[in-house]
């Protein structure tokens, strides 16, 4: 027995959006099976993980602070995988960011210092997120080193400077020890967008970028630029695009968009520095580029969708006891599925025998 | 027309209603074929006839919608390479099946089956060398190798399996006359061993050369079996097209005047681990000339390609002149810009992105200039460019503004040419341009370029098809390992003289002479 | 033993498993398949055998359970990538997502468990020469199995017709498929292995090198197993010596912590990860780009049929 791949020929607009619900009606049901093998009911699973969030105020507020972050690093990821880029560092430079950002907000903690300091650690944090993601860019365009493993190595270097920051110059000496720093001063601290919120504006910044991104990927030459980089690289040379440039602008933008949703999360959220101030959300967001087909719309959605996965995991820990890795498991065969449906749009696939078959 | 080969027991092989479906493609429609042991027959056709579909299930790769296949009388059925080359199958593809990387006798081993070892293909292969003059190194790597020596691991990896029947597609294309006429020599010697030969082709003078039976495929069926040597060239040629395809006219008057282009002294080191460098590259071409550039493929052409468009930039500004400006250091949009135009040999990845539309493909090569402003793309001027390059170079499109990869080879060539030329450049390169097309778009191609020519641009077109510059040029030169002979009229170059500067024996006598 | 020794053996057991990792992918990507979802793999083969192995107190089990789900994992990725052509970098890094998911899943309730030590094999008589001779010929089992492994590797991939077929499919899947050789079926045994490698890698990390499991232990040393391969130019021998350094400097860092230098534990524990960024670097720097990688390494393989 043997596969049989036939490229389709004309690829329905309607099975390329059916595709990804496909794939995630799948994957519920492989996790479904899981957690009865768990021996657990998947029904109840079901309730605890999507219908209970839904149906609290307070958990679709959770919802939108959870998805913020996932929707503002995919966005940048977009750009890198359009092009056919391996960036799989963004929790490095979410990191990053996060530290240039809160860098800004320790120094000027105890000061009257105003309304200039907010701003300018967001800027920060969209600087330091960028020269994070240039170096595997850099070392790409210059010296031809593999950038997959360049920013995924440089993910656990930025976690070893986080937690020596944590740990050692920016501990709080009144903190009885702890490893954190001290609490945001409200000018360094990202508001809500209205009062007894949960909201604050990174969800605001994250739909700018959304929109930004679907201007430029849809009527620009730099949009199109990238987008024939990823499917006819060569093509794209004999255009007049240089490969260099091409890498080093994605890098830099979705590094920068990865440091903006660092500090986003510290200011906005957990309000000091800590040795963990991530859900894993770098790693998480590749999910989310892929499940909303790096498209921007696409990803506004996937990002509330597996922000969903996160709120109904604590749930379901709390509730059901079950383990939080249960969620990474159903990030990870959602992924699986989402790609294996989008093979299907492309391949018609079957599976064939034939006499005195390979 | 029926060859009169006197029938004698059953044919070798016989394929009966052999059909092949692609999607809404029939490939293979019906066709009838056989041969008799012994026999070198042909298997005429075009560029997309579907004849290296049939053989393609003949030697058991793909396999057949509908239809059957006879070996010595009796039905069979190839469901693989392997099975094929147990019956007594040998094939050498057009694209040869090699690993560039692996060494020559690694090469021949792994075809073969268990029970030879790397030192029996070794011991083997010095004496089927020595037999029929196709010497080679075993132990070199296939990337270090001619074109007309990897033909030769092709051909001898079948001879070690004593092939009832040997199959080459389009076996001359890469090679120069000389090595082609060496080939033809072997063949006649296998075929008098009792080999049976099947031999694809769309050159009518080879196909009179060794056969005496041709089978005619046109649009995938068979049109017509015939002894080529008691038809007219003309008559053959029309069996295959369909249509008489008249010839490209080069005799409008025009008038050679001031250079576009001047190359002097371009050197550039390879491009990645088996490039080819080129060396002191001089080269001028004038507005209202064409000048080709022959040579065997992989002797530099690629890379002389590429740093011409700009792709890759020279070392020096001035060993690149486009219309009086230095522009070795230029990349490949101020080159346009200065009224440039290129066409890069592979059409789907180089020259077009395949999943792109057709109006998002002129952006290629337009964007700098006319379909985009303040880096937002025009959308609109795009499709008119894309219809306007569709309507005036007759490409023929299955929908309004289709993915570049749903056009046939031919017309998606007349549209990256016509893509260039309707910008009307006053330089434009050409790779290959016509490699893999159809006759009658060949003809409009190579027609459109002489045209431009005539209205004062200046043509360079780098082909491997010498029939082709013959055809088009006005001056030629021949390329062989990054070196390129003096330019010279095309009246003072004959066959057998470039022949001998493709395989660099003219460059070893000191200089090139006319022979 | 001396503080000398001890680090040595050390090194040595910090080093066998990536080396072991890296062996199984290098032959998974000579078929031309570059499999990202070492990590995950490797997570699942420690917390499986892990369990089994504290489960019916065997260690053979464990090692077992371990290379089971390590295969297990490479086969669900052979599915996606063969049987749907699907894109091979988003597939590995899917595998990893899962792989580590998963293990937490598996591993959760054996925490706080412990096994005991796997006892070293001794080579009477050469296990008695001073300094080399405990290092070399007192090993555990697995020291020996995996440099026996990457002997094994090297010949099978330049001695056999079969790691001949192996080469040739991962230089040009194109010529294979036109040749009839079989591209789907190595291609899939080549990634089975390398999973299987990687489940025993971890089962390494649980069963001998901490001996108790716990959540993201793996930390890393999948990706650095990748790394190695590309380090290694793709050749067996390179791996052994890569792995080895690699190792060193693991072992050096901790050592280097528990003497308190005055550097920060944080740089130290970088060193692994700045160190392979380094290499791949020095690499790129002497050989260009990505020497000695299989011609057709990561590309989908559709026959034109």
């Amino acid at each position: 027995m043997r596969f049989e791949l036939t490229p389709r020929t004309n690829i329905s607009p309607v099975m390329r959006a059916v595709a990804p619900v496909v794939a995630f009606i799948t994957a519920f049901l492989i996790a479904g099976f899981v957690i009865w093998l768990m021996g657990r009911s998947p029904i109840a699973a079901f309730d605890v993980y999507v219908l209970q969030p839904l149906s609290d105020p307070w958990s679709l507020q959770e919802l939108v602070v959870k998805a913020t972050p996932l929707a503002l690093i995919a966005i940048g990821l977009s750009y890198c995988f359009r092009a056919n880029l391996w960036n799989i560092g963004a929790e490095g430079q979410y990191t990053m960011g996060a530290i240039f950002g809160s860098w800004l907000a320790l120094n000027t903690h105890g000061t009257d210092a105003g309304l200039w300091v907010l701003p300018l650690m967001l800027l920060l944090s969209i600087l330091g997120g960028a020269l994070y993601g240039l170096i595997p860019a850099f070392l790409k365009t210059r010296f031809g080193v593999n950038e997959i493993l360049t920013s995924l190595m440089l993910v656990y270097v930025a976690q070893q400077i986080l937690d020596y920051l944590a740990r050692g110059p920016w501990r709080d000496p009144k903190g009885f020890n702890f490893p954190q720093s001290v609490t945001f001063d409200p000018a360094a601290t990202l508001p809500s967008i209205l009062e007894e919120s949960r909201v604050h504006y990174g969800a605001i910044f994250a739909l700018v970028a959304i929109l930004v991104t679907a201007v430029i990927l849809g009527r620009t030459l730099f949009g199109y630029r990238l987008k024939l980089t990823g499917d006819a690289p060569r093509a794209a040379q004999f255009a007049g695009f240089s490969a260099r440039s091409t890498t080093l602008a994605v890098f830099a933008i979705s590094g920068g968009l990865a440091g903006l949703a660092g500090i986003v999360e510290v200011s906005g959220q957990i309000g000091q520095i800590q040795p963990s101030i991530s859900n894993n959300y770098g790693f998480t967001a590749i999910t989310v580029a892929f499940l909303g087909r790096l498209n921007p719309v696409g990803i506004l959605i996937a990002s509330l969708v597996v922000a969903l996965t996160f709120i109904g995991g604590e749930n379901a820990q709390i509730l059901l006891k079950l383990p939080l890795d249960l969620t990474q498991a159903f990030q990870g065969i959602l992924l699986m599925c989402v790609l294996a449906a989008d093979a299907m749009v492309s391949y018609r696939i079957r599976f064939a025998t034939r006499g005195g078959g390979k | 027309m029926k060859a009169d080969v006197p029938p004698s027991g059953p044919p070798l092989v016989e394929l009966k209603g052999i059909s092949k479906r692609y999607g809404d493609l029939l490939a293979n429609d019906g066709i009838d074929l056989s041969i008799e042991p012994g026999e070198i027959h042909a298997l005429l056709g075009e560029n997309g006839a579907g004849k290296s579909t049939l053989v393609k299930i003949l030697y058991g790769v793909i396999e057949p919608s509908a239809g059957e296949i006879r070996w010595e009388g009796r039905p069979v059925t190839i469901g693989s390479p392997v099975e094929a080359r147990a019956l007594g199958l040998g094939m050498v593809f057009q694209h040869f099946s090699l690993f560039d990387e692996l060494s020559v006798a690694e090469n021949i081993a792994v075809a073969l089956s268990n029970e030879w070892s790397l030192s029996t293909v070794r011991s083997k292969l010095g004496e089927i060398s020595r037999t029929y003059g196709l010497a080679l190194d075993a132990d070199r790597a296939v990337w270090t190798l001619s074109a007309g020596e990897r033909q030769r691991i092709e051909i001898v990896r079948c001879l070690l399996q004593n092939p009832r029947l040997l199959i080459l597609d389009e076996p001359t294309s890469v090679l120069t006359p000389q090595e082609a006429e060496h080939l033809f020599t072997t063949l006649d010697r296998l075929s008098a061993e009792g080999c049976s030969i099947l031999y694809i082709s769309h050159k009518l003078e080879e196909v009179r050369r060794l056969c005496r039976r041709a089978t005619i495929l046109r649009a995938g069926r068979v049109v017509a079996t015939i002894d080529p040597r008691a038809s007219s060239a003309r008559e053959i040629a029309a069996l295959m097209v369909g249509n008489e395809v008249g010839e490209v006219r080069t005799d409008a008057p025009h008038q050679v005047k001031g250079e576009i282009l001047r190359v002097s002294k371009l050197s550039m080191p390879p491009d990645g681990l088996h490039g080819q460098a080129l060396r002191d590259i001089d080269l001028v071409v004038r507005s209202g000339e064409v000048v080709g550039i022959a040579g065997v493929a992989g002797n530099g052409q690629s890379e002389l390609f590429a740093a011409l468009s700009g792709e890759r930039l020279a070392d020096r500004a001035d060993a690149i002149v486009i219309a009086g400006k230095p522009s070795g250091t230029l990349g490949i949009d101020a080159r346009r810009r200065l009224s440039a135009a290129f066409v890069p040999e592979e059409r789907l990845g180089h020259a077009a992105a395949p999943s792109h539309r057709l109006s998002e493909n002129t952006l290629i090569s337009h964007a700098a200039i006319e379909v985009s402003r303040s880096g937002f793309i025009l959308m609109n001027a795009a499709r008119r460019v894309a219809r306007s390059i569709v309507q005036s170079f007759d490409v023929r499109t299955p929908e309004g503004d289709p993915q570049a990869r749903k056009l046939s080879g031919g017309n998606l060539q007349k549209f990256v040419i016509g893509r260039e030329i309707i910008r009307k450049p006053n330089l434009i390169i050409v790779d290959q341009p016509t490699w893999g097309v159809d006759a009658g778009a060949a003809r409009l191609i190579r027609q459109a370029l002489v045209d431009l020519s005539r209205e004062g641009s200046a043509v360079l077109v780098v082909s491997q098809d010498l029939d082709e510059l013959f055809e088009v040029a006005d001056r030629m030169a021949v390329i062989h390992q990054g070196i390129l002979s003096p330019l010279k009229p095309i009246g003072e170059w004959t066959k057998e003289a470039v022949g001998l500067e493709m395989l660099g024996v003219a460059q070893a006598q000191g200089g090139t002479r006319a022979v | 033993m001396t503080t000398f020794e001890a680090i040595l053996l050390t090194i040595v057991t910090a080093s066998t498993p990536l080396l072991i990792a890296a062996l199984g992918e290098l032959v998974t990507e000579r078929s031309g398949v570059l499999n990202l979802g070492v990590e995950g793999m490797m997570a699942m083969g420690a917390a499986c055998s892990f369990a089994a192995a504290v489960t019916f107190d065997s260690t053979v089990l464990g090692v077992a359970a371990g290379m089971l789900a390590g295969a297990l994992m490479a086969a669900l990725f052979a599915l996606l990538v063969l049987g749907f052509a699907a894109n091979q970098t988003g597939s590995g890094l899917a595998l990893t997502i899962l792989g580590l998911g998963l293990s937490g899943l598996v591993g959760a309730p054996f925490v706080g468990a412990r096994r005991d030590p796997v006892p070293p094999v001794d080579i009477p008589g050469l296990s008695d020469i001073p300094v080399i001779g405990r290092l070399f010929f007192e090993q555990d089992l697995f020291v020996y199995a995996s440099i026996t492994l990457t002997i094994l590797v090297a010949l099978y991939l330049v001695r056999t017709r079969s790691g001949l077929t192996l080469r040739s499919i991962g230089e040009n899947h194109t010529s294979a498929n036109a040749l009839g050789l079989p591209v789907w079926r190595v291609r899939f045994w080549a990634i089975l292995f390398g999973g299987a490698c990687a489940g025993l890698a971890g089962a390494y990390l649980a069963l001998v090198y901490t001996r108790f499991w716990s959540p993201g232990m793996t930390a890393g040393r999948g990706w650095i197993a990748l790394a190695l391969v590309v380090f290694a130019a793709w050749r067996p021998g390179w791996v052994l010596v890569g792995a080895y350094i690699f190792g060193a400097a693991t072992v050096l860092q901790l050592h280097a912590q528990a003497a308190q230098f005055g550097v920060p534990s944080q740089l130290l524990s970088a060193v692994p990860y700045l160190a392979t960024i380094l290499a791949l670097l020095l690499l790129s720097i002497r050989h260009g780009r990505a020497i000695g990688a299989p011609g057709s390494l990561g590309v989908p393989f559709v026959p034109d049929r």
